[in-house]
């Protein structure tokens, strides 16, 4: 509490943060402790909302509306989307524990995993030189910046995630794609093979 | 003035601490699937402030490769899940077994 009086955060800034931390925590934990997989999924669209504002708080606009329309728009109702394929939104008994000591070895290793987060941090959460080149306070928006960043200094990651996706989306259909659907289907893709040979 | 970095990044390591508890008590493969977001979430909002706390826009532009391969990441993981609920109907990690000798 000290530091922030110091840092003399705005009162507004403030109950945006505690909103959206509070919407957060209280979405992960739906994804987490609900028992049916539709509701963990729209839990889950309150923590993206939440993580979209905390963006905005920080000035980072054109992730906020990527996080809204990738993450809760398409990745949510692909999710959405296979469970009602699946019919699984039948519930889950999570009061069983399956396997023995698995839910206090979970909760150990958790904890382990914040109190080294915070203890490791030790105070200094960022350390390092500010930026010159690249900076957030180069002049333009934040999507001129961004823009800038992307296709110039990574230009060659960004051609490569073009590939990575064509290889995604081929290797979805070759997923989910039912080869043993009828028994015509096996005789035309011979029938393809034979044809395939004789033109070569 | 903002709220100070070290706020966020403690909100984050508790949504990524949220996240690994549900990947290890859940046994339904979607549940398991959506803390794994949960996960990606919490790094791309540490990235985010980072980003902000030393004025670099690299950390931005990583949240923005990270968002690319959690999509594809997404795609190709439900389209297995579909492939094995069609052999196996069924939807919880203890079930599969396939590689069982």
């Amino acid at each position: 509490m000290t530091d922030l009086l110091a840092a003399q955060t705005s009162l507004p800034d403030l109950v945006t943060f505690l909103i959206a931390g509070c919407a957060v925590v209280l979405g992960a934990l739906g994804v987490i402790l609900m028992r049916n997989p539709v509701h963990s999924a729209l839990s889950m669209i309150m923590t993206l909302f939440a993580v979209a504002v905390l963006f905005i708080e920080q000035d980072a606009q054109f992730l906020a509306a990527v996080q809204v329309i990738v993450y809760a728009g398409a990745i949510v109702v692909l999710f959405l989307f296979v469970i009602m394929l699946l019919g699984v939104d039948k519930r889950e008994n999570l009061a069983k524990d399956q396997l023995r000591g698995q839910r206090p070895l979970a909760f150990l290793a958790v904890l382990v995993i914040f109190v080294e987060v915070l203890a490791l941090s030790n105070g200094k959460w960022a350390s390092g030189a500010k930026a010159t080149v690249l900076s957030t306070s180069s002049p333009g928006s934040n999507v001129v910046q961004l823009a800038k960043s992307i296709f110039t200094t990574y230009l060659l990651p960004f051609e490569a995630t073009s590939v990575l996706l064509i290889i995604a989306v081929v290797g979805a259909v070759v997923l989910v794609r039912r080869s043993d659907l009828k028994p015509g289907h096996a005789v035309e893709e011979t029938e393809d093979l034979e044809t395939e040979s004789e033109m070569k | 003035m903002t709220v100070p970095g070290s706020w966020y990044l403690i909100l984050s390591a508790l949504l990524f601490s949220l996240g690994a508890l549900g990947f290890f008590i859940r046994r339904n493969i979607l549940i398991m699937f959506m803390s794994l977001e949960l996960m990606l979430n919490a790094v791309n909002l540490t990235f985010v402030t980072f980003s902000r706390m030393l004025g670099d826009i690299g950390g931005q532009t990583v949240v923005f490769f990270v968002l690319v391969v959690a999509a594809a990441e997404v795609v190709v993981g439900l389209g297995l899940i579909v492939a094995i609920f069609r052999r196996r109907s069924s939807a919880t990690a203890d079930d599969l077994s396939i590689f069982r000798g």
